[in-house]
């Protein structure tokens, strides 16, 4: 692979990345926007990470499925639940991947 | 309280974080090391671009043979939800200085964000802080990718150890942590059942964006309907 190619790449990757996130602080710090505004954006943080997760969770090879061959489907329904009682990240996390990694072992 | 209280009381905010950043900061080393990405490379991504899901992405694509401008378009499609986070966070943000406001915005991340916005009110007094949450968080994400540079010659595959699930668990992790209240379960319900829907229809890149704005979206209408 040319990393020469691959580094400027990541200096591009880089810059479009930054510019969502510097825009919005350097010219809304401190604006009151619109209440609707506010009430949308409170949504967003639920919305966006439900965007990402579900997906990840439900589809294998660009179809729904459920089996127990969907390891990711069936650790995320304890995962939640541990998620729910212990308000923990890192027990989330470590029982996520401690579940995969058992599925795994035993061959599902 | 003296400011490097604040930095502390920062640092240990941040670690959930760096619980769920060090397995996950590995398994992108382990990952690109495995895909052919040169350690130097592999450390600046994390370095400069600091987004876990694109930087997964990204080393799909370049093992793919992917060109530039694709994976260039690409992270700037997936991370575009930074910008949403950020104007979310703006307002809170008053009376702080241009170039603070530019190192807490280089840092952002779902994972930052997520705990800011638990605390968005008090942001403006609480600057140390704020940009120490981040810094322990970027920090915990580069020496997770060091630790995982160092082990990709080790490994042999990441399956085993679960590790690719690790950025799934944390959105799990984040997510109910943002389930306050009805409407953002009802939020966050539709927005996942949209982004799976455009997914199947092939919207591959742009159905992160388009459903978190419907579901915001869906689920204010949601709220006002039920108001009324």
């Amino acid at each position: 692979m040319d990393q020469t190619l691959i580094f400027w790449t990541i200096l591009g990757m880089a810059v479009v990345t930054y510019i969502p996130r510097l825009l919005p602080t350097l010219f809304l710090s401190g604006k009151t926007l619109h209440p609707f505004l506010t009430a949308w954006l409170r949504l967003v943080p639920p919305a966006v990470l439900a965007a990402m997760l579900v997906p990840s969770l439900l589809i294998r090879e660009d179809v729904v499925t459920l089996g127990f061959d969907n390891l990711f489907f069936w650790a995320a329904l304890i995962a939640f639940p541990v998620a729910w009682k212990f308000k923990s990240l890192s027990a989330t996390v470590v029982t996520g991947m401690g579940l995969v990694a058992l599925g795994r072992y035993l061959g599902l | 309280m003296a400011p490097n209280r604040f930095c502390f009381k920062g640092a240990k905010r941040a670690l959930p974080i760096v619980l769920g950043y060090v397995p996950i900061g590995f398994a992108y080393g382990v990952l690109a090391g495995k895909n052919g990405i040169s350690e130097i490379n592999t450390l600046l991504m994390s370095l400069v671009v600091f987004a876990g899901s694109a930087q997964f992405i990204a080393v799909g694509l370049f093992a793919s043979g992917t060109g530039a401008a694709a994976v260039i378009l690409t992270t700037f499609v997936v991370n575009l939800r930074h910008l949403l986070m950020a104007a979310a966070l703006a307002p809170y943000l008053s009376g702080w200085k241009r170039r603070h406001l530019a190192f807490f915005s280089f840092q952002l991340t779902d994972e930052s964000f997520a705990l800011h916005s638990l605390k968005a009110t008090e942001l403006w007094e609480r600057q140390a802080e704020a940009l120490s949450l981040n810094i322990t968080g970027q920090f915990s994400w580069v020496m997770g990718t060091v630790l995982g540079i160092v082990a990709s010659g080790l490994i042999g595959d990441v399956k085993p150890l679960g590790l690719d699930y690790a950025l799934a668990a944390m959105f799990i992790g984040l997510l109910v942590s943002q389930c306050k209240d009805k409407i953002r379960v009802i939020t966050a319900l539709v927005s996942g059942g949209i982004a799976t829907a455009l997914y199947l229809l092939g919207f591959h890149q742009f159905h992160i964006i388009l459903a978190t704005v419907l579901g915001a979206s869906l689920g204010l209408g949601v709220e006002r309907w039920i108001k009324h």
